[in-house]
């Protein structure tokens, strides 16, 4: 008995749904492809494409934005704001997949509500203070002000990763007369590589797309790529929209190159949460 | 009672010396989050005229910046709803295995990292009154002068969407994937049309991801600071709460003012956020794999 051929005709709902998909599709490209366009191009008025192409705008780009600073502050800031919240959320993760304790909840909401809340809510308040205290304007405030979400992002994100390691190896490394410190650094330490990868990848481009935090706290020196992006899109008029543009595409090649980093260790949902891949 | 006893006494209910690993984060979140809030709430209370409440009743008096919390949620609540519907037949239709899943998933990841103030410049020129977009319709002859989408609500609006839906969609799709297929089958074969069981059977295992998706996406698109100054209208029709306070605490220096209004928008936020996470309480929480049961 033959079964019925697959129908090969997409049903109307398909159709749809397919459709919906392609339409934000085009839209992203055509946002990214007009920046990317408008970069290279020399003049580009009301036409389809531009008059001619140049690369003088990244060079223009590059000088006028003092680029180079901004990168290694950008880079400098990825790099703190990533070791310290591993090296203090971890610890605080294996607690809290570990233990029962009394106030177990509490300590975890009190984790949760930095995430929870708009940057902007807490950053303004948390700016003042920092200025008080003379760490704002400076590379110190923007890597305290970024680890304010990063930290309980570690936490959260390895806690579900240190719950699903076997208890029951640290326990024989205990039987066997391990400190605390011993099953850290040698049994746990490496188990824990993987996960610990994948949240300071996911860390690292939080931070470099951390747009309010940073724009708070951070002084004429201590500016990351996106606040001077921002600066210098506010303040357009003064400098050409293309050498703007430039700017936003190196933005944008950093962001992929960090990308394509982060997809060969995370799955792509965990960018957004942590979640189990489907379990077939 | 001896020390000794106390310890152990201690150690029953899991506090212990080992508990002292958490002390370091505890101590960041405690020094970068809730003193400074408390100390913006102090702030807020300590205007410089006037009786502690001077800076709220200012800023619920002062029409301009009272409509702030209006015109935020007219952005986000919308955005923020769009995001998650939307999410939901596309994730439905492609939960399954298929191929190039993986690459699709990898480019919806794409406009997450870029951030909104990429996002912006990108709008603007793609959108603008020479832009792409523009050129398409005026040569289908779709409309006769360029549509006007940027610097006003549909700029921020669109912004929100470009940033929002993939990070809906990604979290929707992963709480389908969690459900159980063989519930849907067990449905099919005692002769459930589709339409039965998705909204008898998947939607409500469904529903209380629903609400937390949104509620992360509301929190997202409640942020919104950087669009909303860039493609939006921020003196006027896209004068979110967040610029509000911007203002008030980095332009007026009116500190109180600022916090006030930084608190404002905490509140309204978790307003929302409690109304959600109330009426999710309301569904079914449980286990989505099929079992014997």
């Amino acid at each position: 008995m033959t079964r019925p051929p697959r129908r090969i005709v997409a049903t109307p709902a398909a159709w749809a749904v397919w459709g919906a998909v392609t339409l934000f599709f085009v839209g992203v490209a055509g946002v990214i492809g007009s920046v990317l366009v408008n970069s290279f191009g020399t003049r580009w008025f009301d036409t389809w494409l531009p008059e001619g192409y140049t690369t003088d705008w990244y060079g223009q780009a590059w000088e006028e934005f003092t680029l180079l600073p901004v990168l290694g502050v950008t880079l400098m800031v990825c790099l703190l704001v990533t070791g310290i919240s591993v090296l203090v959320g971890v610890p605080a993760s294996y607690v809290l997949a570990r233990r029962s304790f009394y106030g177990r909840r509490a300590v975890y909401l009190m984790f949760l509500l930095p995430i929870l809340m708009p940057p902007i809510t807490y950053g303004i308040p948390l700016a003042t203070v920092l200025y008080e205290y003379g760490f704002a304007g400076h590379l110190s405030g923007v890597v305290l002000a970024n680890l304010v979400p990063s930290i309980p992002f570690v936490i959260l994100t390895m806690t579900p990763f240190i719950e699903q390691i076997d208890p029951a190896v640290e326990r024989a490394a205990r039987v066997c007369g391990a400190r605390t410190r011993q099953v850290f650094l040698r049994i746990l330490a490496p188990l824990l590589i993987p996960g610990i990868l994948a949240s300071s990848i996911l860390v690292v481009v939080r931070t470099v797309g951390m747009f309010e935090l940073t724009f708070l706290t951070a002084g004429p020196d201590s500016q990351t790529l996106v606040v001077a992006l921002f600066y210098s899109m506010s303040a357009s008029g003064i400098r050409a929209q293309q050498s703007v543009d430039a700017m936003a595409v190196i933005y944008t090649a950093m962001m992929l190159v960090l990308l394509v980093v982060a997809l060969r260790f995370v799955n792509p949902t965990q960018l957004v949460a942590r979640v189990k891949e489907d379990p077939e | 009672m001896t020390p000794v006893a106390l310890r152990h006494r201690l150690a029953e209910r899991g506090i212990d010396a080992r508990l002292l690993l958490l002390g370091p984060a505890a101590l960041f979140v405690a020094a970068l989050f809730i003193y400074p809030f408390c100390y913006g709430i102090a702030v807020s209370l300590q205007p410089a005229e006037g009786g502690p409440f001077a800076a709220y009743q200012s800023f619920f008096a002062d029409a301009y910046q009272r409509d702030t919390i209006a015109t935020t949620l007219w952005i986000a609540l919308p955005a923020a709803l769009l995001n998650v519907l939307a999410s939901v037949p596309i994730a439905y239709r492609m939960r399954g295995r298929f191929r190039g899943k993986r690459v699709l998933t990898t480019v919806l990841v794409v406009p997450i990292t870029l951030g909104t103030v990429l996002t912006a410049e990108g709008l603007l020129n793609f959108l603008g009154p020479t832009g792409w977009f523009n050129r398409v319709l005026l040569g289908l002859g779709l409309v006769d002068a360029p549509v006007s989408l940027t610097h006003n609500y549909w700029g921020v609006f669109l912004s929100l969407v470009i940033t929002g839906f993939p990070f809906a969609f990604l979290l929707v799709l992963s709480y389908l994937s969690g459900i159980d297929p063989s519930l849907e089958k067990a449905g099919a074969v005692l002769g459930a049309g589709w339409a039965q069981r998705f909204f008898r059977i998947t939607l409500p295992l469904l529903a209380p991801g629903l609400a937390t998706t949104f509620c992360l996406t509301f929190v997202l698109a409640f942020s919104v600071f950087p669009s909303a100054i860039l493609v939006g209208d921020p003196s006027g029709t896209t004068r979110v709460i967040s610029i509000a306070a911007y203002e008030a605490a980095y332009v007026r220096y009116d500190y109180a003012g600022g916090a006030a209004a930084a608190i404002v928008m905490g509140l309204v936020e978790l307003v929302v956020i409690g109304l959600v996470l109330g009426l999710r309480g309301l569904l079914y929480t449980g286990s989505t794999s099929g079992g014997k049961g």
